[in-house]
């Protein structure tokens, strides 16, 4: 008897009935509030991409996990092939894995668009009055910070293993900020990639098909003087070689300007080239 | 409180879209009155979702064009935005984030400051029943909780039209009663919403105006009284003891009331439109002759009635085809996409 009770009153309260009155009191049209910047509708999407981490956080395994799998194991893989010691190089070759793992993962900017299209969230978004590449810029902000995350991860298993920056904390710091510029910049190409692919799936197969021979052909685990004369052709304009001369240079306290302003060109190129598909496809689905 | 309620939301020509070979849109017009419930009705696969997401600026036509308040959807996008709000049929809301959360974004998103986006999210998760579930994330919710969020979200800046792709699809008999009682609040308050459904008691209960949709085209449109009407002043449904004396009623009926008489899928019923334009009689004449015919053919009948054709049967009337086929639904929306 007291149990039936217990389960009225217990389910009462769920029971919604609306009512006009409550209704009419958020209907009443208010003023317009003014249109939110370009930075601040970007903002806000960002904030969003930190409230699905703070929401999903197993999506961050990506980012420090798979990081420091990637450091332990060619650290101790080829280490003691390819130079003295694993120590010595993890000297060479801690810029290199920095920038492959970061480059890796910005392929996952292309999954999670795919997925919030799918999933028909972007539906809202388009039909919002703002600033339209807003929330594809949000949702690199978001991933910027995991781009961060996961080279702090890899400085970390750097430093346990011996890895000594003759650059100090600004070399680093100067290390990070450029692999963060071009990782912005080559998201764009997955935002377009996530646009035009049917499903998570292909964008994946895409994103790998393109990322393995971009970090492994390079000058991430070798000298390119070693390869042959074709390869090294390939070698030298692939962006992520000059990526990593450039962080290589600056983390160890030097400075490759040669190798920098190619880096700036290419970032420029990719927002400019693939921003611009992106936006075209976007705004036309 | 009458801003906006004269003149047309809708005016769209002649609009076409085609997804490779599937024509979604073959040249749909639309009239929408301001400040009324519209209803486009179809079944799955006629072109319901592709009008809608052509008049919320998701996808550009092929050809014709569209305005809504004035505003052409392709070439004033942006300011046909700023009036409307679109209830999809999938997520319109992130599923990660709570119902709080989504509602602020939002909020902010339509230049709300963070103070007043947060009011404004509290109020309407209030008012829609949800304050209870507004920390709990959104995937879960119960299916008519996330519709009332759904349209939650798409009222926060109160918009001057408001498109519902199938807001009650798949929802229990009481969160569908909740909807339309939305829908009807808003709505009294000036908004002219734009409300697509497979359901013709949906259209009947919540339109002023209804446009039939099949094969990307408008076949029919007006009240649902005027619909109704235009199809016949009503219909004969019977049901038989005996199955076996079906075709032998059949003949009777066709002889006695001159019009096709139509076998549903129940094998003791029988259904026809009385009272069509041309008809010498009125629709109870014709009826009552047709009960006497059946009589004195020895057809045993259980149950007899006249009434104003539903909109299924207008629908059947129009398109020679019945309203609902699902196997046409994840053509329309694969190619919706």
């Amino acid at each position: 008897m007291s149990n039936a009770t217990t389960t009225t009153t217990e389910r009462a309260p769920s029971v919604y009935v609306p009512s006009a009155e409550a209704l009419a009191t958020v209907l009443a049209p208010g003023a317009r509030p003014p249109r939110p910047s370009a930075l601040g509708a970007s903002l806000t999407f960002g904030w969003r991409a930190l409230l699905k981490i703070k929401h999903v956080p197993e999506q961050l395994f990506d980012v420090t996990a798979f990081p420091i799998i990637m450091v332990l194991m060619f650290t101790y893989l080829f280490g003691g092939a390819l130079a003295d010691s694993p120590r010595d190089y993890l000297q060479f070759f801690l810029p290199g894995i920095m920038v492959t793992s970061v480059v890796m993962i910005t392929m996952y900017t292309g999954i999670g668009l795919n997925t919030d299209i799918e999933k028909g969230i972007f539906d809202r978004f388009r039909t919002l009055p703002v600033w339209r590449p807003a929330a594809l810029v949000g949702m690199i902000f978001g991933d910027v910070l995991r781009y961060i995350l996961a080279a702090l991860v890899i400085l970390g298993v750097g430093l346990a293993l011996g890895f000594r920056p003759g650059g100090g904390v600004a070399g680093v710091a100067a290390g990070i900020g450029l692999l963060v510029i071009f990782s912005f910049a080559f998201s764009w190409v997955w935002t377009f990639f996530g646009l035009i692919l049917r499903s998570e799936k292909s964008v994946m197969g895409v994103s790998m098909m393109v990322l393995f021979p971009l970090t492994f052909l390079s000058n991430v685990f070798v000298e390119p003087s070693t390869m042959p004369g074709w390869l090294q052709a390939f070698v030298k304009v692939n962006p992520v070689t000059q990526l990593v001369a450039a962080v290589r240079a600056v983390m160890d306290g030097a400075s490759d300007p040669s190798a920098m302003m190619w880096l700036l060109a290419w970032s420029a190129g990719f927002v400019l080239v693939f921003g611009t598909l992106t936006m075209y496809r976007y705004n036309r689905r | 409180m009458n801003r906006r309620t004269t003149g047309l939301a809708i005016e769209a020509e002649g609009l076409t879209r085609s997804f490779g070979e599937t024509r979604a849109l073959a040249g749909m017009d639309l009239q929408v009155p301001a400040g009324t419930v519209y209803g486009l009705l179809g079944p799955n696969g006629a072109g319901k979702t592709t009008a809608v997401r052509v008049l919320a600026t998701l996808l550009r036509p092929d050809g014709g064009t569209a305005r809504v308040f004035g505003h052409d959807v392709v070439t004033e996008a942006d300011k046909v935005r700023s009036r409307v709000s679109l209830t999809g049929q999938y997520a319109s809301v992130d599923e990660d984030l709570t119902g709080t959360e989504n509602l602020v974004l939002l909020a902010r998103l339509l230049g709300l400051p963070r103070p007043a986006a947060r009011e404004r999210a509290a109020a309407l998760l209030a008012a829609f029943g949800l304050t209870e579930a507004s920390d709990r994330q959104v995937k879960k919710y119960s299916g008519g909780m996330r519709r009332r969020i759904d349209i939650a979200a798409s009222i926060l800046s109160t918009p001057d039209l408001l498109f519902l792709d199938e807001p009650t699809t798949g929802l229990d008999p009481r969160s569908r009663n909740q909807v339309w009682e939305i829908v009807r609040a808003v709505v009294s308050h000036g908004t002219t919403v734009l409300l697509t459904t497979q359901y013709l008691d949906e259209a009947d209960q919540l339109a002023g105006r209804i446009a039939v949709v099949d094969h990307g085209r408008v076949i029919a449109e007006g009240t649902p009284g005027e619909l109704k009407s235009s199809v016949g002043s009503g219909t004969v449904h019977l049901r038989l003891r005996d199955p076996g004396q079906r075709p032998q009623a059949e003949k009777v009926l066709r002889d006695a009331l001159n019009v096709p008489v139509q076998l549903p899928a129940d094998p003791v019923a029988l259904t026809a439109r009385v009272g069509e334009a041309g008809s010498d009689l009125d629709a109870s004449a014709q009826a009552a002759r047709a009960l006497g015919d059946l009589a004195r053919a020895g057809i045993v009948v259980d149950d007899f009635s006249l009434g104003q054709p539903s909109l299924d049967e207008v629908f059947l009337a129009l398109t020679d085809h019945p309203a609902v086929s699902a196997d046409e639904h994840d053509d329309e929306l694969e190619a919706a996409r």
